[in-house]
């Protein structure tokens, strides 16, 4: 698995939608130039090791290990159902809530294992962006960005500085600041999912993981989300499973390939893009399945 | 980094005392049920003789006697309820299901969601100035429409909702086969529902078997055989009722022992329903 | 068009004679079904028409007085149903104050902390809790909790909050709070059902998304899914609360069937349902019963405008209906 080069922030991106648009009609394969980073061993954050997962007696994640750069942002692809959402599901223990699901093997966290510890405060140091934007109804914008201080029992001390820092983090504080008291649930679709990505920022994890985040927006809002991914993964370390291939190759330094519950092949996405060293992985990527 | 430890500490404990409070509700909630049950078990079946079900109440402060008038009344005033109440139910709920998108279909079902909310024993009020006020006396006719009334909300919307839930595609190769409109609703899709109505019915049969209030002032008690459906009749609720508040030692038995025969049955209807819906939702 | 079926083709004549009939059959079908729907409307209609009439004498003679009236003398003709409605709301309160939070206690239960074997055995259970009737529950009271109540538990209440108008005063075992306590038994089911589909018409989601904040299980209930069931679970309580307005025979049994009004919750008392169970039957003049009568509407007003409210709180949470069950 080669780790060496990483891949650099994926070129000056411009805020212009035409921009993304007219990246998006190149090829992903497309190689572009890069400048070379930090040499070898990037430090790792995050390492699965030999996990399983079952949903009661089907065993949907086979013996996956994987490591997760500090600082860079690993995407998952895979055809559906291969198991990356209950893979990153595992990450921060959400898997078992469902009934009838376990996991095995071994998930470090630095170097904490992360089944010894309470999930409750492994999700404070891994965040989790759904599928779905779920902004609290019931709650305020302003409330939904300190819901997680809220209900960890933290009380910051400028809860509105805080307020409006994630919310500039994730550009939408232009847009909201003038109703910070109106329902999360009166923003758009990309808006509510950025709020949403605020209220995680706002618990300072350590790890952010997105489940397919931009699958449920449109293009322009998908585009500001992914350039949110791009500025945030110089503080946290990223893990964003995907099904759009492009959105992987445009966002993460490394891509990693699933199929049915296994791991394929993983290594830097220009890698995976262009010189896949599997087949499974060329079919995939070439749109000959899934 | 104290203060966020403790306040830890004291989440999880907060979160292990809420878990202990709702199992502990669930706890004190059927405690009840099972002292009533045991109750009504260890006090009642010392009283279910063959006198009790074969003879008739003694006249008061003499000792013995039974309930068979009572049991008999009974059954025929809940017969008479299915008579009034079934029909009318499920063709009302079958109307609702087909054609009840219009203003007049959401009126009706308004009007049964009213009449289910309605206490039984202003439907009693309602019965008697309407049957027995005009006829001058109690009957097994007055009570058994008032048990109808009470029926009637569960018995249609069950049906409404059951039918709502077969498959269109049955109807479909139902009319395809040129059964007419009429006959696939109730041959296909009432056939099909019908095993869910029957539990439906089931349930509302046992409400109304142990229903007393209506009964005081529509078929009132009878301490004798009804010799007609015109006349008052007794009920094994309503014999139930009057034995306990009386003073006699031995009604009190008596009132235990018919306790006992009015929740078997309801129990048995009960569990029979269950059973029937999870065999139900299992073959399929 | 028929003839030209008709002329044409001899072996179609079946057909078109069989549609004939169809149209027929289908019309009576749709005609007769509506026919006996109206009759449901009708019911209901009659059923006000006949409790407004049956009240009317009594409408005429007290006026809105009646409701104020704190007097109920049936030698001297005079009826005011303050002191019933007073119990009835004073034992309403009190048994939702109970059956509240264990209903609650147990719908959450269900939901999100019992094991998937425990679950329907568990609903059945608290189901069979409505199924027992409520004459059996008073048997059970007369003789079993009414002593309970006499001996241990209201002296008890007496020595430690004695200081409270509510716990002082003479006591029978017969009284406001052991109706209250029989009602609370009684409306558990109710709310606790209603308030279990309540629960679990909220989406998943948002239990989630205070799940990978970090919050504990409670937490992410009481922030991610009670915030958003809020107005469906006040519709199970007004459902409970109609339910407990409407309970006759345990409370006649059990609450002493007097009409007085007292702070104590010892204090024998009672409620618009039992008044009419107990004397009815004894009504011989006619103002007397068109007293009762009268209780009877308001009874029958409140519960319905209750009820109405309820299942519009109800349905606005999952856009589920709540149909025969309750």
């Amino acid at each position: 698995m080669m780790m060496g080069y990483s891949s650099a922030p994926i070129g000056a991106r411009e805020n212009s939608e035409k921009d993304v648009i007219s990246r998006e009609a190149q090829s992903p394969t497309a190689t572009r130039e890069r400048p070379q980073e930090e040499p070898a061993t990037a430090n790792v954050k995050m390492r699965a090791g030999d996990l399983r997962a079952f949903f009661g007696k089907a065993e949907v994640i086979k013996g996956i290990s994987l490591p997760f750069p500090e600082n860079k942002v690993t995407a998952i692809i895979g055809p559906s159902g291969c198991g990356k959402s209950t893979f990153i599901r595992c990450l921060n223990r959400m898997h078992e809530v469902v009934p009838g699901a376990r996991a095995a093997g071994e998930v470090l966290l630095d170097s904490d294992d992360i089944y010894a510890m309470d999930p409750v405060r492994l999700r404070r140091r891994v965040g989790m962006v759904f599928q779905k934007p779920n902004p609290f109804p019931t709650m305020s914008i302003r409330g939904n960005v300190l819901a997680g201080l809220k209900l960890n029992g933290i009380r910051p001390d400028d809860p509105d500085g805080l307020a409006e820092k994630t919310l500039r983090q994730v550009a939408l504080w232009d847009e909201v600041k003038d109703g910070l008291g109106r329902s999360g649930m009166s923003l758009s679709g990309g808006q509510q999912q950025r709020l949403c990505i605020a209220r995680t920022l706002a618990m300072e994890p350590e790890v952010i993981l997105m489940d397919e985040p931009c699958s449920a927006l449109d293009p322009i809002a998908t585009a500001r989300v992914e350039e949110l991914i791009h500025e945030l993964q110089k503080q946290y370390t990223i893990v964003i499973v995907t099904h759009n291939m492009q959105q992987a190759a445009r966002v993460a330094q490394y891509t990693a390939f699933f199929y049915m519950g296994e791991l394929v092949e993983h290594d830097e996405t220009n890698v995976i893009f262009t010189r896949p060293a599997q087949a499974r992985t060329e079919d995939y990527i070439t749109g000959r399945f899934g | 980094m104290n203060g966020i430890r403790s306040s830890y500490v004291y989440r999880r404990a907060v979160d292990r005392a809420v878990r202990a409070a709702c199992v502990l509700a669930a706890i004190v909630a059927l405690v009840p049920l099972f002292l009533v049950l045991y109750y009504v078990t260890v006090r009642g079946i010392g009283g279910l003789n063959w006198a009790f079900f074969t003879e008739l109440p003694k006249p008061v402060g003499e000792a013995g006697g039974g309930a068979a008038n009572a049991i008999v009344g009974s059954i025929q005033l809940v017969g008479l309820a299915c008579l009034f109440g079934i029909p009318l139910g499920v063709l009302a709920g079958v109307f609702l299901a087909e054609f009840g998108q219009s203003f007049f279909g959401r009126m009706v079902r308004f009007a049964a969601d009213v009449m289910a909310g309605v206490p039984s024993v202003t439907i009693g009020i309602f019965i008697y100035a309407l049957v027995v006020l005009p006829t001058k006396q109690f009957s097994a006719y007055a009570g058994g429409l008032a048990l109808a009334v009470i029926m009637l909300p569960t018995v249609t919307r069950t049906t409404e909702e059951l039918l709502k839930l077969v498959p269109e595609a049955l109807r479909e190769a139902a009319l395809g086969l040129g059964v007419p409109q009429w006959r696939t609703t109730l041959w296909v899709m009432l056939r099909t529902a019908a095993p869910g109505v029957a539990t439906g019915i089931m349930l509302a049969v046992a409400r109304v078997a142990g229903e007393t209030a209506p009964l005081l002032f529509t078929s009132f008690n009878n301490r004798f055989w009804a010799r007609g459906l015109n006349e008052p009749i007794s009920s094994l609720p309503v014999q139930i009722y009057t034995y306990a508040v009386s003073p006699y030692e031995d009604w009190h038995r008596q009132a235990w022992a018919a306790a006992l025969v009015l929740v078997s049955l309801v129990l048995f209807l009960n569990v029979a329903a269950r059973v029937l819906v999870r065999n139900r939702v299992r073959s399929r | 068009m028929n003839t030209e079926f008709e002329s044409q083709r001899p072996a179609r004549e079946g057909a078109a004679h069989r549609r004939l009939q169809l149209n027929w059959g289908d019309r009576v079908f749709r005609v007769g079904t509506a026919g006996l729907a109206g009759l449901v409307l009708l019911i209901v209609g009659l059923m006000a028409w006949q409790m407004v009439g049956a009240s009317a004498l009594s409408m005429r003679e007290f006026g809105f007085g009646f409701i104020t009236g704190r007097e109920w003398n049936p030698v001297l003709e005079q009826f005011g149903a303050l002191p019933f409605i007073y119990g009835t709301l004073v034992s309403s309160f009190v048994a939702l104050c109970i059956a509240v939070p264990v209903s609650f206690g147990i719908a959450i239960f269900l939901s999100e902390l019992s094991p998937a074997w425990l679950r329907d055995p568990l609903s059945f259970l608290v189901e069979l809790l409505a199924a027992v009737p409520s004459v059996v529950y008073g048997l059970w009271g007369i003789f079993a909790l009414a002593p309970l109540m006499r001996e241990t538990v209201e002296p008890a209440l007496r020595t430690s909050l004695g200081f409270l108008p509510f716990f002082q005063g003479p006591n029978q075992g017969f009284g406001m709070l052991t109706g209250a306590l029989v009602l609370s038994i009684m409306i558990v089911p109710t709310i606790s059902s209603v308030s279990r589909e309540v629960l679990r018409a909220v989406p998943q989601s948002y239990r989630e998304g205070a799940l990978a904040l970090g919050a504990t299980h409670w937490e992410a209930i009481r922030t991610g899914v009670m915030p958003v069931a809020r107005s469906g679970l006040i519709g199970a309580v007004i459902l409970g609360l109609g339910r407990a307005l409407g309970e006759t025979m345990a409370v006649t049994m059990l609450i002493g069937n007097r009409a007085d009004i007292s702070l104590s919750l010892f204090a024998p008392a009672h409620t618009m349902a039992s008044v009419i169970a107990n004397e009815f039957t004894e009504a011989t003049e006619d103002l007397y019963l068109a007293a009762l009568a009268e209780i009877g509407l308001l009874l029958f007003v409140v519960t319905v405008l209750l009820n109405i409210v309820a299942r519009t709180l109800v349905w606005n949470v999952g856009g589920r209906r709540e149909g025969s069950r309750v």
